[in-house]
């Protein structure tokens, strides 16, 4: 299983975010669309935001929830690491309880390589497909617009 | 496979996708169509299944792969019956360009690029995530969404004239503030008067042709002179904007029974409550980009009046090339109400009409087509051919052949600046990182996709300019 994989797109950036749980699909998307603009890896992971969504089906939950990491990194001018996600079924449809972890923005180590300024809803997909051996692979395939 | 109608005008025919209500209609030559990607033909396709479109999808010669509709993208609709869609919009609400002119020239302003690119560089702040240096205050902010430019220049950002000299005269009617989310005011209070990153860019340019003396002196400009254009949009506020409304919509697809072949394309029917409400979002989040154009501007004069006191920079022009607008068109001889989507598509009106400024309304719009980094950008002016083939449309720029990831690849930010120092040009930027995704290579020449739509006379052209020092994100 591939967690990351980035797609040839013209003008924006397209990844597929695979993972064994839809949690970990959640997880590793977050993280595919922090890489678009930094390296993860110059991020300490010194401060913990929680995060909070209900949707009304996976498909939403998804997009907001990438929507929320890019609406708090540009308020609270953070850059993110790790990325922690539990998501159940509810009456109305999906709830994520998150924590993304990481620190404020220091010019001096932080250096971007982009500015993602939303996630589209093109080509936006997340499916489960079957995988050898009986597991399940969760896949989200996202387009940001940079 | 695309039908030619005539030089520069190809078809996509209806058979290319199911749903199609129109055909679709792409404006380019021979040459650059042989560098759109099979997916921008199929997203042209895309737009011409969305309900209400009239005469044609269409695609600007600088067209390339979006998401939704793509980019260079033009689609008008019906007032009964036909949508608003955010995918013909995009994130950037109101990406735009103005144009200032000085009265200056090159023999003057060269020795003293560094020095001015620094400070403008050091006075408009620049870069992801960056922070204005003004704070608005949460009224400030409602009139920004309201009145744009007009707000900006009764706060003591510029002069009357500039108003006079804007598309729009510097506001859109019809922003709606209640409709602009708390998030949207968040990202966007602290973002005002700046530039953004990306393809975003200020620059100080010398006009190094003219092709019509009689428009170029109308339009102020003549050979030598110095001039600097601004490239930037809503920033964060038009970006959540549209991200809110992008969900409204969805569940609007699902309440109003609209089959849609991309989910960008999310749209509401004209005249319902959804519709209404992205409509005023999205005038509010135009308004905040020409209150940032202009309050750059002012920037901009301050940082030439340290350097050349006295000089005086005039607005030649400012116009959207991300927006949905209402305008007036002829449909088959009759005059109907459409509502106008242009997604990296500027619009181009030909002479007479009322929505040009009084200054210039004779001659036809100015329209301006920047460069990417390095490389000349064109003044044009809107043409008879706009009118009748593109509901008053042009391209927007010199369109992407090259995907950021390969871009990356291949140009080093550093070899970008020296290669631009080397044909005396300056760059400053936050990170030399940002410099390779935009390094010239990667758009297609401007001077093709001009050619294309001065032959059409979509817009005539009327000077070229070439950069001589450019501020970055």
């Amino acid at each position: 299983m591939k967690a990351i994989e980035y797609l040839e797109h013209t003008a924006d950036v397209k990844f597929r975010a695979r993972g064994r749980s839809l949690e970990e699909a959640f997880e590793n998307a977050g993280l595919a669309m922090l890489t678009a603009m930094i390296d993860p890896a110059t991020v300490r992971a010194e401060e913990t935001w929680p995060l909070e969504i209900e949707a009304e089906s996976l498909e939403a939950l998804l997009y907001d929830w990438l929507s929320e990491i890019l609406y708090l990194f540009e308020v609270e001018l953070a850059a993110f690491s790790i990325f922690e996600v539990e998501i159940e079924e509810v009456e109305a449809g999906w709830r994520l309880s998150g924590r993304i972890r990481g620190e404020r923005v220091d010019p001096e180590r932080h250096f971007f390589d982009t500015e993602v300024k939303a996630v589209t809803l093109h080509q936006f997909e997340i499916k489960k497909e079957a995988a050898d051996g009986g597991d399940e692979i969760w896949t989200a395939q996202v387009v940001l617009d940079v | 496979m695309l039908n030619r109608v005539d030089d520069n005008i190809f078809e996509v025919p209806m058979g290319h996708q199911k749903g199609m209500r129109v055909p679709g209609r792409i404006f380019i030559s021979d040459k650059l169509l042989t560098q759109v990607e099979p997916g921008t033909i199929d997203q042209v396709a895309n737009v011409a299944t969305l309900p209400g479109i009239v005469k044609y999808s269409m695609a600007m010669p600088d067209a390339h792969l979006g998401y939704g509709f793509p980019i260079g993208g033009v689609a008008a609709f019906r007032e009964d019956g036909g949508v608003i869609s955010p995918g013909g919009v995009g994130f950037d609400i109101n990406c735009g360009v103005r144009m200032l002119r000085t009265d200056l020239f090159a023999k003057d302003a060269v020795p003293m690029i560094s020095s001015l690119v620094d400070d403008l560089f050091h006075d408009v702040p620049s870069g992801v995530g960056a922070k204005g240096r003004l704070r608005v205050s949460e009224h400030e902010l409602d009139e920004v969404f309201t009145r744009g430019a007009a707000w900006a220049v009764e706060a003591g950002y510029g002069v009357p004239e500039d108003l006079e000299h804007c598309e729009e005269n510097g506001f859109m009617e019809g922003g709606k503030p209640d409709q602009v989310s708390l998030k949207a005011r968040k990202r966007g209070r602290p973002q005002l008067g700046t530039l953004g990153s990306g393809n975003h860019f200020l620059e100080i340019q010398r006009v190094d042709r003219i092709f019509d003396d009689g428009l170029a002196r109308r339009f102020g400009l003549s050979e030598g002179q110095i001039t600097v254009m601004i490239h930037c949009g809503s920033r964060g506020a038009g970006h959540q904007i549209c991200t809110d409304h992008l969900q409204v919509l969805s569940r609007a697809v699902r309440k109003y029974g609209i089959e849609l072949p991309d989910k960008q394309l999310a749209c509401a029917p004209l005249g319902t409550p959804e519709a209404e409400s992205y409509f005023g979002a999205m005038a509010a989040a135009a308004n905040y980009a020409w209150a940032n154009r202009q309050i750059i501007s002012a920037w901009t004069r301050e940082v030439f009046e340290r350097h050349f006191p006295g000089a005086s920079l005039d607005l030649v022009y400012d116009i959207a090339h991300n927006v949905a607008k209402v305008e007036e068109h002829s449909v088959d001889g009759t005059m109907e109400r459409l509502v106008v989507h242009r997604k990296g598509a500027t619009r181009a009106f030909g002479p007479g009409r009322r929505e040009i400024p009084q200054a210039y309304r004779d001659l036809g719009q100015p329209v301006i087509i920047p460069g990417s980094m390095g490389t000349p950008s064109y003044v044009l002016c809107g043409g008879e051919g706009a009118m009748r083939l593109t509901f008053g449309s042009a391209c927007h720029g010199a369109g992407r052949i090259m995907s950021r990831t390969q871009a990356k690849k291949i140009y080093g930010g550093s070899e970008v600046k020296e290669a631009l120092m080397r044909r005396g040009i300056k760059v400053m930027a936050t990170h030399p990182k940002m410099l390779s995704e935009e390094a010239p290579e990667v758009y297609k020449p401007s001077d093709e996709v001009v050619e294309v739509v001065d032959q059409l006379n979509i817009a005539r052209k009327v000077a070229r300019v070439v950069p001589l020092g450019v501020s970055k994100g």
